[in-house]
């Protein structure tokens, strides 16, 4: 590769807490070539991207591009040094016009340092011509559609007349004739020497546009591949390749009726007749890439957001839930995905947030029992070998996997037969991991039906006896424990037809 | 040797760290004691048994709408729209309550029981609230946008009811502001209970839980079962509840019920608030720090009145005094 290198990333090493994200790896993109950055969820490819345009700093790595080690600290700098990036979840000013959102932070000035809208606009026009995006640099951003929209982003990515563009998943909300818009852009920009990072779970995708293909898997640089060098299959067991550890101890459980279950669940633009059912004692993985759809099932199904069709059974009674108070009502729990955003009220003491689900069954004449909570408190709290000094505690103080006890604690005094979690080892420790995943198996010995949304694959393997995989909003392929493996829901993940329907 | 000296630091953190809860907690008891002791010093007329209730009376009828706006506050909400009902309070409970030969007379022959001008002061005051908590939860309107509509609503109203004083009062309405029992103030009384009452519902009953835990997330609490509308329209109901009852004790207190009472009196509410260590981010705050705020900011009109300093000096250290508060409060929340 040598002299028309772009780009090298070396040894880059990048740690948060509880989690090494990248180890030692390297990454070198071509001039005037698509190089395709392939992986799990978790594998890496985002906090590498982050490094490279400045969001995060590497704990170590070097960077050299253009020949010339680099030291990048922030976005800005990254766009002039020409580094620009299309991100995965658009994040347009919504009420500002396509020509403002182009040129925000760049605006052309005129005469007594006022922003010249006129060439603002004529320059917005010029370049979306230039690219055929056929939309009025006029119109407000949040009138645009999703599509449109990330079009947008792309011209406006396009407009920095970067060397490097990082594109993440920049066809996850567009349609074909779209992408194949979008693929016409791209080769044009390799014509003039732009060369182009994609992140992409599609495979049919990396196959039409990339040049090299480089796989990550935990955080740790697997192989550079041509792609005339490599197939769907190599491709796919390089992303898995890992044993299977024993970290995950799902033990026997009698599967006995079901409880919940769930007939045509449709969300309009986000899922489509999603049908399950789910026994007692058993835990059901539902699997998947991120944007399949899996938090806006559940969502709908514990009432957090309104359904648009479908039917929910409990224990064969049709069960109307509109808030989280009926799902509540019918025995559901909900641990949710992201832990600071809808789990932990962070300035309010761990008992607080402990009880908060159940305070209606500790009372006496309207008063809470003070004495009888406190009692229920200790006892969790070594149940789950919760470490807080007291009760009293804010819980924003404590460990990632000591919060997320209290949030499974604060479930289990509602003792419900239906849980849901969603991510629940998402960024905690190794330790406080496996004991809720002992806890989980646990549980469903007791006879809860426990469904788990997982980005993990490992963690589906081994907690599930049945694996439900949805790609793009519809389910995509059932497993039972037995035929279910890396392979075959990665397949189902990314909507190819290999997965047997059970 | 530094496993030895680790311990030492870490032991030194510890003592940091409890003196930091320790002044977190009881920081603004400090502060009141201190001004407490420098104005005892600096006014001979100033820590006389006398004073001390005149300056608790003095802070009773924004103490109630200080309670009423703390549990807003805590759920994350804010009521601008006190003071306004305070007046609307005020002059329909004074107009039921006239002496006969009243020269500013409502309602000529019209002789009703205490207990309808009290009544009607709470009733009036409860349904505003209620008004606010529905267009907050009901209709999504921010609750800064919606108790501003009720400041002006509410003040119009009471203007269009009497435009002008409604004074010559029952003996019995007005011992509601100017009686005594034991000694002891009537209001003063009357902002104990209510602040007791309130203490107690905010820690002991299920729906005082859920309103920390709508102040400490909204989401979080809705996910966990907690009905959001019902404790919003709750908590706006009875902070309108509490701005009657203000409106009663001032109109008393003062002998006459004025469409023009209660002008400002919700900032200072929400200052006592804020100065007592109500974030107004919600989830943190307790009645006891309000109740201390509520003191701090009588304490300082009162001492700085002693003193002979100008009312607009005294308007001035006061607006200080709250941004002070509310910068140490976000050190103290990050």
């Amino acid at each position: 590769m040598g002299e028309e290198s772009v780009l090298a990333m070396e040894h880059v090493s990048k740690a948060f807490p509880g989690v090494q994200a990248l180890s030692d790896v390297h990454l070198a993109v071509r001039r005037g070539t698509v190089h395709a950055l392939m992986g799990e969820n978790g594998a890496g490819k985002s906090t590498l991207m982050k490094v490279l345009i400045g969001m995060y700093l590497p704990d170590q790595g070097e960077i050299t591009f253009l020949g010339r080690r680099v030291k990048i600290e922030s976005t800005q700098q990254a766009l002039r040094m020409g580094i620009s990036m299309i991100h995965q979840e658009l994040s347009p000013e919504p009420y500002m016009t396509v020509a403002e959102n182009i040129f925000l932070g760049r605006e052309p000035l005129g005469r007594w340092g006022l922003i010249d809208k006129k060439k603002m606009v004529a320059d917005t026009r010029a370049l979306l011509e230039r690219l055929e995006i056929d939309i009025d640099p006029n119109t407000v951003m949040r009138t645009l559609s999703v599509a449109n929209t990330q079009m947008v982003e792309i011209a406006k990515a396009i407009s920095y007349e970067s060397r490097l563009i990082v594109m993440d998943e920049p066809t996850s909300a567009i349609t074909d004739r779209e992408v194949a818009h979008l693929f016409r852009m791209i080769r044009a920009l390799k014509a003039k020497g732009v060369s182009i990072i994609y992140i992409t779970h599609k495979m049919d995708e990396v196959f039409q546009i990339a040049d090299d293909i480089t796989v990550f898997r935990d955080g740790q640089h697997i192989a550079t591949v041509r792609a005339t060098d490599t197939d769907r299959n190599s491709l796919i067991a390089m992303m898995v390749g890992r044993e299977l550890t024993n970290l995950f101890p799902k033990e026997e459980a009698t599967i006995g009726e079901v409880v919940l279950s769930v007939r045509n669940l449709t969300r309009s633009g986000l899922v489509h007749g999603v049908s399950f059912d789910l026994h007692r004692g058993e835990i059901l993985g539902l699997a998947g890439l991120m944007g399949a759809g899996r938090t806006e099932v559940i969502e709908g199904v514990f009432g957090i957001q309104p359904i648009d069709a479908g039917e929910i059974y409990v224990r064969g009674k049709r069960a109307r839930i509109q808030a989280p108070a009926d799902a509540i009502q019918h025995g559901m729990a909900l641990l949710t995905e992201d832990r600071k955003l809808t789990g932990i009220m962070g300035v309010l003491s761990v008992r607080d947030n402990m009880m908060i689900a159940s305070l209606g069954s500790y009372t006496r004449g309207g008063f809470l029992n003070r004495r009888v909570i406190d009692e229920t408190c200790g006892r969790e709290k070594s149940r789950l070998e919760l470490k807080t000094p007291h009760m009293d505690q804010l819980i924003k103080l404590l460990s990632g996997g000591n919060q997320q006890k209290v949030l499974v604690s604060r479930w289990l005094l509602t003792v419900p037969d239906i849980l849901i979690l969603d991510e629940p080892t998402r960024g905690i420790d190794v330790g406080a991991k496996s004991e809720i995943h002992r806890l989980m198996s646990k549980l469903a010995q007791e006879g809860k039906a426990i469904l788990m949304v997982s980005s993990e694959l490992p963690e589906i393997l081994g907690m599930s006896d049945r694996v439900l995989v949805m790609h793009e909003g519809r389910v995509s392929g059932e497993f039972v424990r037995k035929d279910a493996t890396q392979e075959t829901i990665l397949r189902a993940a990314t909507g190819q037809r290999a997965g047997v329907a059970a | 040797m530094a496993s030895k000296a680790a311990a030492e630091n870490v032991g030194k953190d510890r003592t940091w760290e409890s003196l930091n809860l320790f002044l977190n907690k009881y920081g603004i008891v400090l502060i009141l004691l201190a001004m407490l002791v420098a104005f005892s010093l600096l006014s001979e007329g100033f820590f006389t048994a006398r004073n001390i209730f005149n300056i608790i009376r003095q802070i009773s009828f924004m103490g109630l709408i200080a309670i009423g706006v703390t549990m807003v506050i805590l759920t994350g909400g804010i009521d601008l729209g006190s003071g306004s009902v305070l007046a609307l309070a005020a002059v329909l409970a004074t107009s039921l309550a006239q002496l006969p030969e009243s020269a500013t007379l409502k309602y000529a022959g019209l002789s009703v029981p205490i207990g309808v001008p009290v009544l009607v002061a709470l009733l009036i005051g409860a349904l505003t609230g209620w008004v606010n908590g529905a267009l907050i939860s009901r209709f999504r309107i921010p609750p800064f946008i919606a108790t501003l509509g009720m400041m002006t609503v509410a003040r119009g109203f009471a203007l269009i009811y009497s435009n002008k004083p409604l004074s010559q009062l029952t003996p019995e309405y007005n011992f509601i502001g100017q009686g005594a029992i034991a000694g002891v103030p009537f209001p003063v009384i009357v902002l104990l209970v209510v602040a007791v009452l309130t203490h107690i519902m905010l820690n002991n009953t299920p729906f005082g839980r859920y309103i920390y835990a709508l102040g400490g997330n909204e989401q979080a609490a809705r996910i966990s079962g907690v009905n959001i509308d019902r404790v919003k329209i709750g908590v706006y109901t009875l902070a309108g509840l509490l701005s009657g009852l203000a409106g009663l004790v001032v109109s008393s207190r003062v002998g006459s019920g004025q469409p023009g009472q209660g002008v400002g009196i919700e900032l200072d509410a929400i200052a006592a608030a804020v100065i007592g260590g109500t974030s107004l981010s919600g989830g943190i705050g307790t009645i006891w720090g309000t109740i201390v705020g509520a003191l701090i900011i009588g304490v300082l009109d009162n001492g700085l009145i002693l003193l002979n300093v100008d009312q607009y000096w005294i308007t001035i250290v006061k607006g200080t005094i709250i941004v002070v508060a509310v910068i140490i409060d976000q050190r103290k929340n990050r």
